[in-house]
């Protein structure tokens, strides 16, 4: 071993001739991200009458790979909001540095108004959009989960083209194909909102998670889930899926033993 | 002419510890006509004395809205005044763009109060020479606050500044207690007052002379200028006409 | 960034004590595989009468075929104060790519604001109008992809109504309808408004006859025109449906509706 980290952990060249470091590129044109490389999937969220329930699992895969098991998906945002990341797990974690460095300068701001779930996610949507803008985009699709002025729920989607929208429900990736319709079922409008308790937009997002766990290959049944009301953020990182079974499968032409 | 050798620029101090161009910059406030502001628990108020340079020609501009649910008030140098407004409609701007938030009170004081610093402690600048009154409602209710030319601010239940300005503060600390449960229209009048405290005895408050300010709760920001403060004036000094004519039935008994 | 991974020895320092480690040449320029624009459908109207304006767009907003939400408006007041836009004498509407649109919005809000300020009085339609195009124009090498249609009342206090191409071409019209179901409703408008293909009963045969002559249409009829429009466009259009939102520009203000339309 030498004192040159550049040599480290490669083949020495008076053995194996000069390394080639043609991957390796030094000059040339500034390069953006043109795909995501470790990626979350879904993130599935819903309002209710006090707040609202957020979930994502706990997968960072690497293409088919599902390379890391541990990854919390879900952030805090001071004592009201939870921001979701589904895409690039990197992006994520820069958006996540990006979050604490604003969160630091809020609280040595003169204001002791808090920003809420609006202003942040009408913050990110603004990186989000420069950063598409400059052709250099951020690969997530994020859900912002929380409360804006008089403790109204908010749920509000931004992408890595800076598109923004809002809706009493939310999902991305697979769940928007999956998880929304079933979200949609119980809570198909901001005045059923009203009408939804606490367990039941729980036990909603838990029922998505399920079923994206059944139909979604780069999903884990290990997921993160947290629910903010203005009492606070109950952030659990470590659920399990309960009670799957694949017993409906019977049932269906294909899944069982059944021929015909 | 020469006052003392360490006036000469704002970065170097007197032995006794001041720095001149600030204290110049000070008077320059106390030049400019009055203006005061009062905060309750509901609503925040400017009153401003308008004065212009001769009969012929236009009255300034006391009172400038900033955004819809704040404006500022100015003692002393408009154009200065004018760039530091400027700079806090962008802010503000700014603040609702990347944000969607009216941007707080304290954090534009803030921002100007800093602007202001740099301008004493940097070689070939100047220090602004105006006094400003911050006044309106953010999401910690309504507030009032002060800004110096040094860069001081300090939030205020009441304040007056400009020319002949102790008279208005006195009568804005004898009647403190009144104002924080006092309504919009009660605050309007301790506003008027308090200017007309200050006034010199041959000057009355006019339509012409007279800008208001005036945010709420769930209220923006609106200025009352010309005929719109006509009832305020009328009702604050409706013993205005009483008085004139006592002092002109004095006039004649002594003629007589 | 790179030179964080570079195999090059550090500069001035010693060497390695191998041979000379090969500097990569640059394997030339990649082509971006980033797409910035998606479409996000929705329909846009936009009709203007003697002493009004209507703007209208649905309220649906697609990703393919999903459905991202059942209420994004695509009406945007303009130069108003605080979040309802009190005060404003302008709206905007913007279909498209949503994201662009919604920054298209911002800058021209901030603009008229901005105008305001500066001149103590409120920006009129016309140079509203214009500004939107150069806005428009000086981003035609990345544009915003959106169009949109700019409604208020002219200085005489007759309805005005622009509509733009996504590099700030615009014209003045009596209406235009703009986004998916554009190639819908603009037919439909064409006859309904403009009287084209009307014709006077009786007046002649073949050249003879006479075109019925287009005159300003009343409010009410406007508004029915307006809700036919949008429930046909629903029926054979699937990026359009679940809501519909009107602004009607007046001399009193604006004054904006809601009506729901079918969410299949």
């Amino acid at each position: 071993m030498n004192h040159l980290p550049q040599a480290w952990g490669r083949p020495r060249d008076d053995v194996y001739g000069a390394y080639d470091a043609s991957h390796l590129q030094t000059s040339g044109p500034q390069q953006h991200t043109q795909s995501p490389i470790v990626t979350g999937t879904s993130v599935v969220a819903v309002k209710f009458k006090d707040g609202v329930v957020i979930a994502a699992d706990n997968l960072a895969s690497y293409g088919s790979l599902a390379r890391f098991t541990d990854v919390k998906r879900l952030r805090k945002f001071n004592s009201q909001v939870v921001v979701g990341f589904g895409g690039d797990v990197s992006d994520m974690q820069y958006l996540d540095r990006l979050l604490s460095s604003l969160d630091i300068r809020e609280n040595y701001s003169t204001t002791e108004t808090p920003l809420n779930a609006k202003n942040l996610h009408t913050y990110l949507s603004k990186v989000m959009y420069k950063r598409r803008s400059d052709f250099n985009p951020l690969w997530n699709h994020i859900l912002v989960a929380g409360l804006e002025h008089e403790n109204k729920p908010f749920l509000a989607s931004v992408d890595l083209l800076g598109t923004t929208f809002s809706s009493p429900t939310l999902a991305t990736g697979f769940g928007a194909h999956l998880a929304q319709p079933i979200l949609r079922r119980v809570v198909p409008d901001e005045a059923t909102v009203e009408s939804v308790s606490r367990e039941q937009a729980v036990a909603l997002v838990k029922e998505c998670m399920k079923v994206l766990f059944y139909r979604d290959a780069r999903s884990l049944d290990k997921y993160s889930i947290a629910v903010v009301t203005k009492d606070g953020i109950d952030l659990k990182e470590d659920e399990k899926l309960e009670s799957q079974s694949w017993a409906f499968a019977e049932g269906i032409r294909g899944y069982g033993t059944q021929v015909n | 002419m020469f006052r003392n050798n360490y006036d000469n620029d704002s970065v170097t101090f007197s032995p006794q510890g001041r720095i001149f161009q600030v204290e110049y910059a000070s008077e320059a406030v106390k030049q400019g006509s009055v203006v005061v502001g009062i905060v309750s628990k509901t609503h925040a108020v400017l009153a401003a004395i308008k004065r212009n340079a001769e009969e012929l020609s236009s009255y300034q501009k006391k009172i400038i809205p900033i955004d819809s649910h704040y404006g500022i008030a100015l003692a002393g140098l408009a154009s200065d005044a004018r760039v530091l407004s400027n700079f806090m409609k962008q802010q503000s701007l700014a603040s609702r763009l990347t944000y969607d938030r009216a941007i707080p009170l304290s954090e534009i004081t803030s921002r100007i109060a800093d602007r202001a610093q740099t301008n004493t402690q940097q070689y070939g600048k100047r220090p602004y020479g105006v006094g400003l009154l911050i006044a309106g409602v953010d999401a910690k209710g309504p507030h009032l606050f002060e800004f110096q030319p040094s860069g001081v601010t300090q939030e205020m239940v009441a304040c007056g500044i400009g020319a002949r300005s102790q008279m208005a503060r006195t009568y804005l600390e004898r009647n403190l207690d009144e104002f924080e449960g006092a309504s919009r229209e009660e605050l309007v009048k301790h506003a008027l007052r308090a200017l007309k405290e200050s006034l010199s005895q041959d000057k009355e408050l006019t339509i012409d002379n007279t800008s208001v300010g005036v945010a709420g709760v769930g209220e923006n920001f609106k200025l009352y200028e010309g005929s719109d403060i006509q009832n305020w004036l009328e009702t604050t000094f409706e013993n205005r006409e009483g008085d004139a004519a006592a002092e002109g039935e004095g006039m004649e008994v002594d003629d007589s | 960034m790179a030179s964080v991974f570079s195999g090059a020895p550090p500069q001035g320092g010693p060497g390695y004590s191998f041979s000379q480690t090969r500097i990569a040449t640059s394997s030339g320029i990649r082509e971006h595989s980033f797409y910035p624009y998606t479409d996000n459908g929705g329909s846009t109207l936009g009709v203007s009468g003697a002493d009004f304006t209507i703007l209208a767009g649905d309220t649906r907003s697609t990703s393919g075929y999903n459905i991202n939400t059942r209420y994004a408006p695509k009406l945007f007041k303009i130069g108003g104060e605080g979040p309802d836009g009190t005060g404003a004498r302008i709206v905007l509407s913007v279909v498209g790519f949503a994201a662009d649109g919604d920054a298209l919005k911002e800058r021209l809000d901030t603009i008229v604001k901005m105008y305001k300020y500066q001149h103590g009085k409120p920006m009129s339609v016309a140079a509203c109008a214009q500004r939107l195009s150069h806005i428009l124009y000086n981003k035609r090498f990345f544009p915003y992809y959106v169009h949109a249609i700019l409604g208020g009342l002219d200085e005489e206090g007759r309805g005005a109504l622009y509509s733009y191409d996504p590099v700030g071409s615009y014209e003045r019209e009596q209406c235009r309808a703009a986004g998916a179901a554009a190639s819908l409703i603009m037919p439909f408008l064409d006859n309904q408004v403009n009287f084209k293909n009307q014709y006077i009963p009786g007046s002649g045969v073949g050249h003879a006859l006479e075109q019925r002559v287009p005159e300003p249409l009343p409010r009410k009829d406007v508004e029915e025109l307006v809700k036919d429009a949008f429930t046909s466009a629903v029926e054979r259009h699937i990026e359009v449906g679940d809501g519909l939102q009107m602004m009607i520009i007046t001399k009193e203000g604006i004054q904006e509706t809601f009506s729901e339309l079918k969410k299949d």
